[in-house]
């Protein structure tokens, strides 16, 4: 077991190595001088060489490499050029409304995908699965931005029951900002639900066709209790990885619906900051969220060792 | 006297295959929605009644009528003809995305799931390659690039390279061990033929599958960048572009952000019910369980 953990987490560290490589990279990939390119046309080359200087831009590439690498080992993500702060707190202060979203979505997309994804395996074939397995291959095809467009017309233009946008002015209560959280959280969960549905689906008809569930029913057990009691459990131990592949999509997902619904997450930061060519935030949110993904399927694969006694390292 | 079995007539078992794959509704279905959508693409030219660029102010966002059957949008140009001409753009960006991260993605998993010593480094890039969220990557690629056509097709195809990777590796690693493989490096064929030829020829299907489903994402990941604004020029009619430029009139006229929303999604949709299909077909534990 220690030995499991000793050899994942060193793997963890090996990724995390070839993500900052990656990042790095690509920002090195921008034709030209990057200083020159984030200043934009109107800059001196006196002001492109000051940034060149203050960034290490000067320097060869394996020495500015081996500086970023430096600084990033002291949690430093570096100093974005239009907001004039620490990266690391830009992407703090933008936290909340991407963490709501991201929370609230996940809700809702487990309460659709799995009860939908086990009636359709109980009752595969019939009718109501091929209703939600098509349910489940529309949700994989209809972009989040025009999902929330339409929702955004409906419940907030025409009828009013939800804020157009924003996340509310600052200082107002939690349950008035969470309010704003609605309709992106439903557009997000509903759209994400699709993979789960699948994934409950496909894995309960795994389980549906074991011995056990067999000897279940023989013994004289109600279908219900079969399905609720005996699959359910371990049906549900796959499905638990594809919440960490739902975390990826929904990150996605949320830079483009915050930018629709106009939250100021970390979406929108990035995408304002691709905007503006702002490379050490689109860096930094590059670096910590595949940092996040990395160490939530860490923690997955962990969890499988409580869920399922099987499950030995 | 019996009679003996008519033999049976002579089919490849690619044509079989395909067969058996029309023969399902779904796929049907999603086939017939794949050809039309290109047959718009291609015959673009002579089916739309208006310039699709055409600017008539005067027409500014009349609703869908028997002139502008989607409706104009808020420049006065037929929604209808920039739809039928943004399936050009959309389905070409996407058939180049996947061919090159086919390309790129065959090379990498034959590779690394042929040679040992390769497999461990090829597929950590590849690990962190899929540790950004596809859409994330691809708007960083771009950010730095610049935004236009090539860079967006780039962009992409980079982002879906280790996708195709992995599938391709998996499914090398299955056939490196069958014994026909052995046989090949028995009688001396080159490591590259038993490569490219033997080990391709028999991993093609589950290619062809990853392929479909990334036609599909290629399409909403280009719209999204689009919509996003750091996608495609503004200027050129691709579906995602067409529904940034309406959302700040959709309150008014709705139709310019409807229609190519529902084109998209027939595009997506209609991949994944081919590329599904395929997938059932192949799979023999999802074909028991159908």
């Amino acid at each position: 077991m220690t030995r499991y953990l000793a050899t994942r987490f060193a793997g963890m560290v090996v990724v995390m190595l070839l993500v900052a490589t990656i990042v790095f990279f690509i920002t090195r990939l921008a034709p030209g001088d990057p200083a020159a390119v984030m200043l934009g046309d109107q800059a001196t080359a006196a002001d492109i060489a000051k940034l060149r200087a203050s960034y290490g831009l000067d320097q060869p590439l394996p020495v500015q490499f081996a500086y970023w690498l430096g600084e990033l080992a002291q949690g430093n993500l570096g100093q974005s050029i239009f907001l004039q702060r620490p990266v690391s707190q830009a992407l703090l202060e933008r936290a909340e409304p991407t963490f709501f979203l991201t929370l609230f979505s996940i809700i809702i997309a487990t309460l659709i995908g799995v009860p939908c994804g086990i009636i359709a395996a109980v009752w595969r074939g019939k009718t109501i699965d091929q209703i939600f397995s098509g349910f489940a291959m529309l949700g994989a095809s209809v972009p989040s931005f025009w999902f929330g467009l339409i929702l955004m017309q409906i419940f907030a233009v025409s009828l009013g029951w939800f804020p157009v946008a924003g996340y509310g002015d600052p200082g107002v209560a939690l349950t008035e900002r969470l309010h704003h959280l609605v309709l992106p959280s439903i557009v997000l969960g509903v759209v994400n639900s699709a993979l789960i549905l699948r994934f409950t689906r496909a894995s309960m008809l795994d389980v549906l066709s074991d011995d056990y569930i067999r000897t279940a029913r023989a013994k004289g057990l109600s279908e219900a209790r079969v399905v609720l009691r005996h699959a359910l459990g371990n049906a549900l131990i796959p499905v638990i990885t594809v919440l960490g592949l739902t975390f990826a999509l929904l990150i996605g997902g949320a830079i483009v619906t915050e930018t629709v619904f106009g939250l100021p997450g970390i979406g929108n930061l990035v995408v304002s900051a691709v905007l503006r060519r702002d490379y050490p935030v689109i860096q930094g949110a590059l670096l910590v969220i595949a940092g996040l993904y990395v160490l939530i399927n860490l923690l997955i694969d962990l969890l499988y060792l409580v869920v399922d006694p099987r499950v030995k390292y | 006297m019996i009679a003996a079995p008519p033999a049976p007539a002579s089919r490849s078992p690619s044509a079989l295959l395909l067969r058996k794959l029309f023969r399902r509704k779904l796929v049907l279905a999603g086939a017939v929605i794949l050809v039309v959508v290109a047959l718009l693409a291609v015959f673009a030219p002579l089916i739309t009644p208006y310039d699709p660029m055409a600017l008539r102010i005067l027409d500014r966002m009349q609703s869908p009528r028997a002139t502008h059957w989607f409706g104009t949008d808020e420049l006065g140009r037929d929604v209808f003809s920039r739809v039928v001409y943004g399936a050009r753009y959309s389905l070409l960006i996407g058939a180049v995305v996947v061919l090159i991260s086919v390309t790129g993605g065959v090379l990498l998993g034959l590779v690394a799931g042929f040679f040992r010593r390769l497999d461990g480094p090829i597929m950590r890039v590849v690990d962190a390659m899929m540790s950004f969220p596809d859409i994330l990557l691809a708007i960083a690629l771009v950010a730095v690039l610049g935004a236009s056509i090539t860079n967006v097709i780039l962009a992409l195809a980079i982002v879906y390279t280790p996708r195709v990777a992995r599938v391709v590796r998996a499914s090398t690693l299955v056939v490196r061990e069958l014994l026909f493989i052995e046989a090949a490096r028995a009688i001396g064929i080159s490591t590259w033929r038993i490569l490219f030829i033997h080990i391709l020829q028999n991993i093609a299907s589950p290619i062809l599958v990853q392929a479909t489903f990334i036609f599909a994402y290629a399409i909403l990941a280009e719209a999204g960048l689009s919509f996003l604004g750091v996608g495609v020029p503004p200027q050129l009619p691709t579906w995602g572009t067409m529904i940034a430029s309406g959302q700040q009139f959709a309150h008014q006229a709705l139709w310019i952000v409807i229609f190519p929303g529902i084109a998209i999604i027939l595009a997506a949709l209609s991949l994944q019910m081919v590329g599904d299909g395929f997938r059932d077909l192949l799979d023999p534990k999802l074909r028991k369980s159908m």
